[in-house]
């Protein structure tokens, strides 16, 4: 309950005063995403990310539930049981793929949502709880499809699991302790399965409550808007209620139709071929290529050649998990007061020119490290750093910024007045969006 | 939100019956999410069901050739015992003696056997009353105060056509879906 004119909850029923009274979980729906949260009524399609982020983890939740009815954690087993899935289950083909794709439609939306907010300074404050939230959400997603991933054990399961883990490796000293600590053994092995299949059912919950604080953190100042404009006055906004509850749905509709073609038509397009190879610790396939998702970190992971002081392994794993962590201090690295970036002409330029270069990483990191994508990556690897740390403070100082409307409600009702009145007797033109 | 002048437009003007064309797509909407949702749970629920490589198993071959009469062997049969049971004619006839009206489950042995096979008793060895196992198809074993098998559980007796003759079980040992291929082998399920 942002605003003070939020509707208040007012049940009608008896017995839904009976239960308010002693479990006002009806209230707490109300309040979040009922008539009860007042949302700004600008809101574009962008803001449906998140939303589809929760329907994607449900869905994640739901078919991995089911799967592991079946799957069977053990290095014997584990890749029959996985074709056992496919081949004798009912509909157990459908389950997995959708369990499969469903990891992608996830960082497909999650992506979305993480530009979006970078695109219109969700980030800023008062946010920065939200934004840092959702980091460690993004940071517990990478963890769960990295074990997930391994669980088929195929080839690409097993050398995944090795390759991963051995970026722990890297560290001086404590490096390949921990390595094996994380395994359990010399390589990956039972050990490996039963605790990735243990965490990788675990942390979808740890991730469902660290939503729980996201909303919560973000209905405190309340949903930010395209404009980055505050919301001012009741005119600026509309109850969550059915409006926004209609357009997610319509989101909804729209994605889920993307998934399911790609779960019944393409289920494998997006997948490795080697990993319907059952896993062999005595040969490593010709190439071993991360999920798609984890591309652009792969790239920075592969761009740092030369031992620097510190030997290039370790500079790599260092810039990767510093590219997410960077991303905390975001909030502080840019000042502009302005949110949007549709009122910063320069910031536009920049976001865009952020979005390309991660894309560059993210196809370099899908394809073998050889020249001249290792070069490209390290200019991309550079140009990333260089956004965050550089341009971003730089341009919150010296750009000069467009300005602002002075209300969420007079920049969508422009010209409406017009519009309005009677012909003949206003404009008769109608207003531009 | 009366404080939100909300323009209604073309979908939300009542028509002379008074429906909007709104309330026309929140019912076509919320169907189809509905419908998709119902559609949804099925692949949930039926994945439960058997797999495939169980259904696979669901029948077998079992040579009897060796079960001399008198004698029993247990074999499994979708993962419940089943007992093969070659009757002696005195077995048979004590089966047969019984009046079918005095039974809780009235059978009589040929409702229970084949024709030409009526030497062969083949029942699932589960008992009605809880699930356990009977005694009385291994040598040696209990076979109850009817000749037939003894559940140790709770005292059932059953007699030589395993059908119930004292103690809490409610019906007779269950007949399988059987027929012999040849006269020595028998396809159960």
């Amino acid at each position: 309950m942002s605003f003070p004119w939020a509707e208040e909850y007012r049940p009608k029923h008896p017995f839904m005063r009976w239960m308010d009274d002693r479990l006002p979980l009806p209230r707490l729906v109300h309040g979040a995403v009922g008539g009860g949260y007042p949302v700004p009524r600008n809101l574009n399609f962008f803001w449906n990310f998140g939303v589809l982020a929760g329907l994607a983890l449900m869905i994640q939740i739901v078919t991995g539930i089911v799967l592991a009815m079946h799957y069977i954690p053990s290095g014997d087993a584990a890749f029959a049981s996985t074709e056992h899935i496919m081949r004798d289950v009912n509909q157990g083909w459908f389950l997995r793929y959708l369990h499969a794709n469903g990891a992608s439609f996830f960082f497909v939306v999650t992506y979305l949502h993480i530009f979006r907010g970078l695109y219109y300074g969700s980030y800023k404050a008062p946010r920065e709880m939200v934004w840092m939230l959702g980091l460690v959400i993004f940071l517990l997603m990478m963890a769960t499809a990295f074990m997930g991933y391994v669980l088929p054990w195929g080839q690409m399961s097993f050398w995944g699991a090795k390759v991963i883990t051995g970026l722990f490796g890297a560290i001086p000293v404590v490096g390949e302790p921990i390595q094996t600590w994380l395994l359990g053994g010399f390589a990956p092995d039972q050990a490996t399965l039963t605790r990735f299949f243990s965490l990788h059912y675990l942390l979808p919950f740890v991730i469902a409550g660290v939503i729980i604080l996201h909303i919560w953190a973000l209905h405190i100042p309340g949903s930010s808007n395209p404009t980055g404009v505050d919301v001012k006055t009741p005119q600026d906004t509309v109850p969550f209620h059915p409006y926004y509850t209609a357009k997610d749905g319509f989101g909804a509709g729209v994605a889920l139709i993307a998934l399911t073609i790609l779960v019944f038509f393409f289920p494998n397009f997006l997948g490795h071929a080697d990993n319907y190879i059952p896993a062999n610790p005595l040969s490593t396939p010709a190439e071993i290529v991360p999920e798609w998702y984890f591309w652009p970190f792969y790239a920075i992971l592969r761009a740092f050649t030369v031992d620097f002081i510190l030997p290039a392994k370790l500079w790599g794993v260092l810039a990767m998990f510093g590219s997410i962590l960077l991303l905390f201090f975001l909030p502080w690295l840019d000042k502009s007061p302005v949110r949007s970036g549709n009122y910063r002409p320069k910031f536009r330029i920049f976001f865009w020119i952020l979005v390309a270069d991660v894309i560059v990483l993210g196809y370099c990191g899908g394809l073998p490290a050889a020249e001249p994508f290792v070069m490209i990556s390290q200019i991309a690897t550079i140009y990333y750093f260089a956004h965050f740390l550089i341009i971003l403070p730089i341009l919150s100082m010296v750009e000069k910024t467009l300005p602002l409307p002075n209300s969420i409600s007079e920049s969508v009702l422009h010209g409406e007045k017009a519009e309005a009145a009677p012909i003949d007797l206003g404009d008769a033109t109608p207003a531009k969006a | 939100m009366a404080a939100v002048d909300l323009n209604e437009g073309a979908a939300g003007v009542a028509g002379d019956d008074g429906v909007r064309r709104r309330d026309f797509i929140n019912i076509a909407a919320v169907s189809v999410a509905g419908v998709g949702g119902l559609a949804l749970v099925f692949p949930l629920v039926n994945q439960m069901n058997p797999s495939a490589d169980v259904l696979a198993l669901a029948s077998i071959e079992v040579d009897v050739s060796a079960i001399q009469p008198g004698q029993a062997i247990k074999t499994i049969w979708r993962k419940q015992p089943i007992f093969i049971r070659n009757l002696t004619p005195a077995e048979q006839q004590a089966a047969n003696a019984v009046d079918t009206a005095s039974l809780r489950d009235p059978q009589t042995l040929a409702e229970r056997t084949q024709e030409g096979h009526t030497n062969w008793l083949i029942t699932l060895g589960v008992c009605t009353h809880l699930g356990c196992v009977p005694l009385g198809a291994a040598e040696g074993e209990n076979k109850g105060e009817y000749g037939g098998y003894f559940c140790p559980c709770h005292g059932s007796h059953y007699d030589t056509a395993a059908r119930i003759r004292k103690g809490p079980a409610p019906t007779n040992l269950e007949v399988p879906e059987y027929e012999f291929k040849t006269d020595t082998v028998v396809q159960i399920g």
